[in-house]
């Protein structure tokens, strides 16, 4: 056996034992909603399956009403970035037009500003609103986006231009280029950010905290955290797991079923040319 | 009646449908990331708190005040800290976890997806889970700890202690994130480049150091940037685990921010630390500026 063969042996046993280390938390985390509370927190559980954890937890929070408002906010908030970041990205890769450059400064912006800073001052802007406790309230600031924007504007452009012309010559309208042409040959763009959207959301809690007021409009995130720090939880970490099992699972199952869509995702929001 | 455009209409034309096709984004973004800015500065200038009736025009007496305060410099010093220990770490570590799966293998997909999961969990579902490791007693660290012969630590409780803990559990997450860019970065290297330095004689550390290394640098300079951008817009864990305790120990700016505008009420105050974490963002952006020209590839 050569030297070579010994070494990437060893790199594989120890990429194999990170992972492990790596995949502890979620192990206990799993472990211990599944089994009856122990006083001691131990890695591998000693106590018997049972799934009561789920179902208290299930029962002591509205949980049904926060998925549904979860998934509300994630799909209303990615369609309608759809739209704006469709035809945005559409203007900024094909018309030169004054103006273009201040839309780069704007994309610019945001991109180095994460809206996580921003909360006072938009918190005040949409109470003059009067969107406070409202789902549009909890989305407003980022139907505009600019890594979408961006991320389509650089696919458009690869579109071979006499697509676009033969559309034209056929009589296709603008709408009709853009929808029918355009958007279509984008697919890889969209899911991309469909991916980054949808985890961000499903997963944002200091902007939905500060947003919402009421069972009625609270996301999974806020509801778990108002949990986690209830007087019930203290010490009760079978059942904090359990709630966290519950809002972490489809997000966490769609990743491990697409994991190389889910990174290649992330990477490509990250080209920023 | 029949009449032929000009160029000039025609232009025109391309001009307005240009701005409605731009319009509906461009406005969002006007309202809740153009303006927000500057209503924070001129906010940071005011003396404005709850059940005022309007802002009161100070200049930069909020500043001034604020410098003077101890607990400011606590959480500027708390801040700058928790960089230290989770950026570099993380991005050392990304690039060694990268440099690790960079090939091919059956079980190569699944160890990738071991390291990069906690990026597609809420900080705040990681924040409950390690709490709990890290709890009194009968958390799983403490518990090792006790088994050691070191005693319980409470860690989280200790006011030199809970912000390396903290960093621990946010390098765990991080890591694995900037992972995919340093992955992505490494397999744009080209291979002759690299089978031509073995020809030569480079092994292993050498070829790291004065060939990938370079050639990461485009990339690496990149991930710093996501790095400290995303440590800084941290806040989430510290609601969770500690509020700031024990005594400001574990405040970092986004908190001190949440804190002063929806605890205390004061908008005067709040707006003048986010005038400061806006130039903490556009001082760790500059590397993206000074990029732009030269060419960058991650896929």
């Amino acid at each position: 056996m050569t030297l070579k063969k010994v070494n990437s042996g060893a790199l594989t046993a120890l990429s194999i034992l990170l992972g492990l280390v790596w995949l502890a938390p979620l192990v206990w985390l799993i472990g211990t909603a599944l089994t009856e509370p122990s006083f001691n927190m131990s890695f591998i559980p000693t106590t018997p399956f049972t799934t009561d954890n789920l179902t208290y937890v299930w029962n002591a929070i509205p949980f049904a009403q926060y998925y549904l408002n979860t998934i509300i906010l994630v799909v209303v908030t990615f369609a309608i970035q759809f739209v704006t970041s469709t035809l945005a990205g559409y203007a900024l890769a094909f018309y030169n037009f004054r103006g273009q450059a201040l839309m780069f400064v704007v994309i610019f912006m945001q991109i180095i500003i994460p809206n996580d800073v921003l909360i006072i001052p938009n918190f005040m802007t949409l109470s003059e609103m009067g969107l406070i406790d409202t789902k549009l309230g909890i989305m407003a600031p980022f139907l505009g986006s600019a890594l979408a924007i961006f991320l389509l504007r650089q696919h458009f452009k690869t579109v071979p231009r006499a697509f676009g012309e033969a559309a034209r010559i056929d009589g296709a309208n603008l709408q009709q280029t853009i929808w029918q042409v355009y958007m279509p040959c984008a697919k890889a763009a969209y899911m991309s950010f469909a991916v980054i959207s949808v985890s961000y959301h499903w997963n944002n809690y200091l902007w939905p905290l500060i947003v919402t007021k009421s069972p009625t409009n609270r996301t999974l995130t806020v509801g778990l955290a108002i949990f986690a720090k209830s007087k019930e939880a203290d010490m009760q970490w079978a059942n904090v797991c359990a709630a966290t099992l519950i809002i972490i699972a489809p997000l966490l199952l769609a990743f491990f079923i697409m994991q190389k869509q889910f990174m290649n995702s992330f990477v490509s929001a990250g080209v920023k040319e | 009646m029949n009449r032929i455009s000009t160029a000039a209409e025609r232009r025109r034309k391309e001009v307005l449908t240009a701005w409605g096709l731009i319009a509906p984004a461009l406005i969002i973004m006007l309202i809740f990331t153009v303006y927000p800015v500057f209503r924070s500065v001129y906010l940071s200038l005011t003396k404005y708190r709850m059940g005022m009736e309007a802002p009161e025009f100070i200049a930069f007496d909020n500043f001034a005040r604020l410098f003077r305060n101890a607990t400011f410099w606590k959480v500027m010093r708390n801040t700058a800290v928790f960089a230290l220990y989770t950026v570099i770490p993380s991005m050392v570590l990304g690039l060694a976890l990268a440099m690790l799966v960079n090939r091919k293998g059956r079980h190569i997909g699944f160890i990738r997806t071991s390291y990069f999961y906690p990026s597609v969990m809420p900080m705040i579902a990681i924040a409950s889970v390690w709490m709990f490791i890290y709890m009194a007693r009968n958390g799983l660290f403490d518990q090792i700890m006790i088994a050691v012969g070191v005693g319980p630590l409470n860690v989280l409780s200790d006011k030199d202690t809970v912000l390396p803990a903290m960093a621990v559990m946010y390098v765990w997450r991080e890591a694995g994130y900037l992972m995919v860019f340093f992955l992505s970065g490494l397999q744009s290297i080209n291979a002759d480049v690299l089978e031509a330095a073995s020809i030569d004689g480079a092994t292993g550390w050498r070829t790291f150091r004065h060939i990938t290394l370079p050639l990461l640098a485009p990339t690496t300079l990149f991930v710093s940037t996501i790095a400290f951008t995303n440590c800084f817009k941290l806040a989430d864990h510290v609601i969770i685990m500690t509020e700031g305790a024990p005594n400001n120990a574990s405040t970092l700016l986004l908190y001190y921010i949440y804190q002063q505008g929806f605890t205390n009420m004061n908008y005067g105050v709040s707006s003048a630390l986010t005038v400061i974490m806006l130039v903490l963002l556009l001082v760790v952006s500059m590397p993206r500026f000074f990029s732009q020209d030269r060419k960058i590839h991650y896929a």
